[in-house]
């Protein structure tokens, strides 16, 4: 036999090793030891920090977090490439979804303010205005009470949970206008704090100094007008799995669903803890208070 | 003795193996390439055709319409993916920064082919590498904390838009286009320079008259290259140029890319749904133009080793 085919030979066989211990090490790293939990970056620090503390007290699991999206986790999950899908919708709102095929499990609320820059001069808003101003019927600030100064309105990408949830339950269903997109809310409250005349809206845990929370129809952003439903624009953070889950996965979430995780990590993140909501509400944006009614 | 000798002359010899193993692994590399591109464009393209087949857009719709919100459907019924914003913002974009770019990066190659090849090298050259190194990131970032407030505060508006966009591709692709033009112009033979001198000619006379215009398909292929690297931009033009699926009305209204779109919307949809075959469809029309850009320099190409 030549010396080129003792090489071809041997390049073959390295290569099926190769391939077979990477497929062995798959096989036992997959159904063992490590969870992957894929999809909203809006919930990604959460499980990441959860992922982290769980990894640390069962020793030789490992949590692998990822964002993509809420699009991402969801039709990931559904296809069982990976066992958890974070979403910030629920599944019933994402076209493309049979949600029937994967089970809800809620870890945490996220309620979402409007935004101003704070040289508009607006505080406070009604629905009313705030759809006028989304729905480019009202284009200067000067018309809701502020500064003479051109309306610049911000969007989340379409499609992004935070937009969905805005426009479901800020702008009660109707459409923004096109406009600017960003895929961020880091980047949102940045463009806001610098554009001026800027609008837009975010997460609770992304409002700082340089912008302004408005306060819709008299109403404060605040967590504990959430938990009672008077402040209406929240949503919940969903981690999705398939029908059967791994119990590992299941035995996850429930630790981030635990009073430890939910009084501590959770509030330190900026979400809202799922016990402390005074109602609930489903898929369809019906409301039940909490007790009357269990899911 | 004979017959060893006979087999040692009909053994392959230990060139004529290597030769053979040499082969076969450059054969092995190019076939790997070739199956990974056609790869790619069978998957671009079933993805991307799926939204005129599957979801039965009209494609003049898709190419024509003006407005993208690909989870609505519109009065006729029909989902509303028209990418023509889009399209129209790659293509302004595209066109505007090649058109600034060019006449400093083929000032900056004549200075440094023709003018001060010393200084040029030494100065210029790795100033240019330096350029093509930064990442893409580091220029949309730039541009967002620098050239945005510049141009909100020169023109109004909210400085997300075109102009910005075109200002931080004009960086990105000056360097592209100055290393070509610098091939080109050296391309161009030492004795059309000497003629042109010895017939009493200017420096400058022999730049402008002979070299630049022996150079010119050369050129012309930097300038296209340049506006395919323009054209297939994502993260930098994404951050500067504001995302907003309109058509753009001026330089400093917020427009948005082919590549914005695909960038901001592609971890918000689930496989196989219209919403995603739809971006998919704004990735195949994004190939098709690589392809067209391609094309473009090959056909140069060719017809300038003609005229020579």
């Amino acid at each position: 036999m030549s010396k080129a085919r003792w090489i071809e030979i041997l390049l073959v066989i390295s290569i099926v090793i190769l391939g077979g211990w990477a497929y062995q090490t798959r096989q036992v790293s997959h159904t063992n030891q490590t969870i992957t939990a894929v999809g909203s970056t809006a919930l990604q620090p959460l499980v990441e920090a959860a992922g982290e503390d769980y990894a640390g007290q069962h020793l030789g699991t490992f949590v692998n977090v990822q964002g993509g999206g809420t699009g991402t986790g969801l039709s990931q999950v559904q296809e069982g490439a990976v066992d958890i899908g974070n979403a910030d919708v629920f599944a019933e709102q994402q076209k493309g979804i049979v949600p029937s095929r994967l089970r809800d499990h809620r870890v945490a609320v996220v309620g979402i303010t409007p935004i101003v820059n704070p040289k508009v001069g607006v505080s406070h808003l009604t629905t009313k205005q705030l759809i006028a101003i989304f729905t480019g019927r009202v284009t200067n600030w000067s018309q809701v009470g502020g500064h003479h100064q051109k309306i610049v309105i911000l969007n989340r990408a379409q499609g992004s949970g935070t937009r969905t949830t805005f426009e479901q339950y800020g702008l009660n269903g109707h459409r923004s206008i096109a406009a600017q997109e960003q895929d961020s809310s880091g980047m949102v409250r940045q463009i806001v704090a610098t554009t001026p005349g800027a609008i837009s809206y975010v997460g609770f845990s992304y409002v700082d100094k340089t912008v302004r929370a408005v306060s819709l129809n008299s109403v404060a952003p605040t967590n504990q007008n959430v938990t009672t439903n008077h402040w209406k624009i929240w949503s919940y953070e969903h981690m999705y799995t398939g029908r059967q889950p791994q119990p590992l996965a299941t035995a996850f979430i429930h630790y981030i669903q635990s009073a430890k995780i939910q009084k501590t990590l959770v509030k330190q993140l900026g979400y809202i803890s799922i016990s402390e909501m005074k109602i609930s509400r489903d898929g369809h944006g019906t409301i039940s208070q909490v007790g009357s009614s269990h899911e | 003795m004979n017959n060893q000798l006979k087999k040692q002359l009909l053994k392959r010899s230990k060139a004529a193996k290597l030769e053979r193993l040499g082969k076969s692994v450059s054969f092995l590399a190019l076939m790997l390439i070739t199956v990974t591109v056609f790869a790619i464009i069978i998957f671009v393209a079933s993805k991307g055709f799926s939204t005129f087949f599957s979801n039965h857009v009209s494609f003049v719709d898709f190419i024509t319409g003006k407005n993208w919100n690909p989870s609505v459907t519109n009065a006729k019924g029909q989902p509303e993916v028209g990418a023509l914003p889009m399209i129209a913002g790659s293509f302004i974009v595209t066109i505007l920064s090649a058109l600034v770019a060019t006449p400093f990066a083929i000032g900056a190659a004549i200075f440094m082919t023709e003018i001060s090849p010393q200084r040029g090298a030494k100065i210029l050259q790795p100033v240019i590498e330096l350029l093509v190194g930064i990442p893409s990131v580091v220029y949309g970032f730039i541009g967002l904390t620098v050239i945005v407030p510049l141009t909100r505060s020169l023109f109004g508006g909210s400085g997300f838009g075109i102009l910005s966009g075109t200002c931080v591709l004009f960086v990105m692709i000056l360097p592209t286009v100055t290393s070509m033009s610098v091939d080109a112009l050296r391309a161009v033979p030492r004795y059309y320079r000497e003629a042109a001198l010895a017939l009493g000619a200017t420096q400058w006379q022999t730049i402008y008259k002979v070299i630049l215009r022996a150079a010119t398909p050369g050129m012309l292929t930097a300038i296209v290259f340049g506006m395919a690297r323009a054209f297939g931009e994502a993260l930098a033009v994404q951050m500067v140029i504001g995302n907003a699926a309109l058509l753009p009305t001026s330089l400093v209204s917020p427009a948005s890319t082919l590549t914005s779109v695909l960038t901001t919307g592609i971890g918000n949809t689930v496989m196989g749904s219209l919403q995603n075959n739809a971006l998919w469809s704004l990735a195949l029309v994004l190939l098709v133009m690589s392809l067209i850009f391609n094309l473009v320099i090959r056909l140069i190409g060719r017809k300038g080793a003609m005229s020579k």
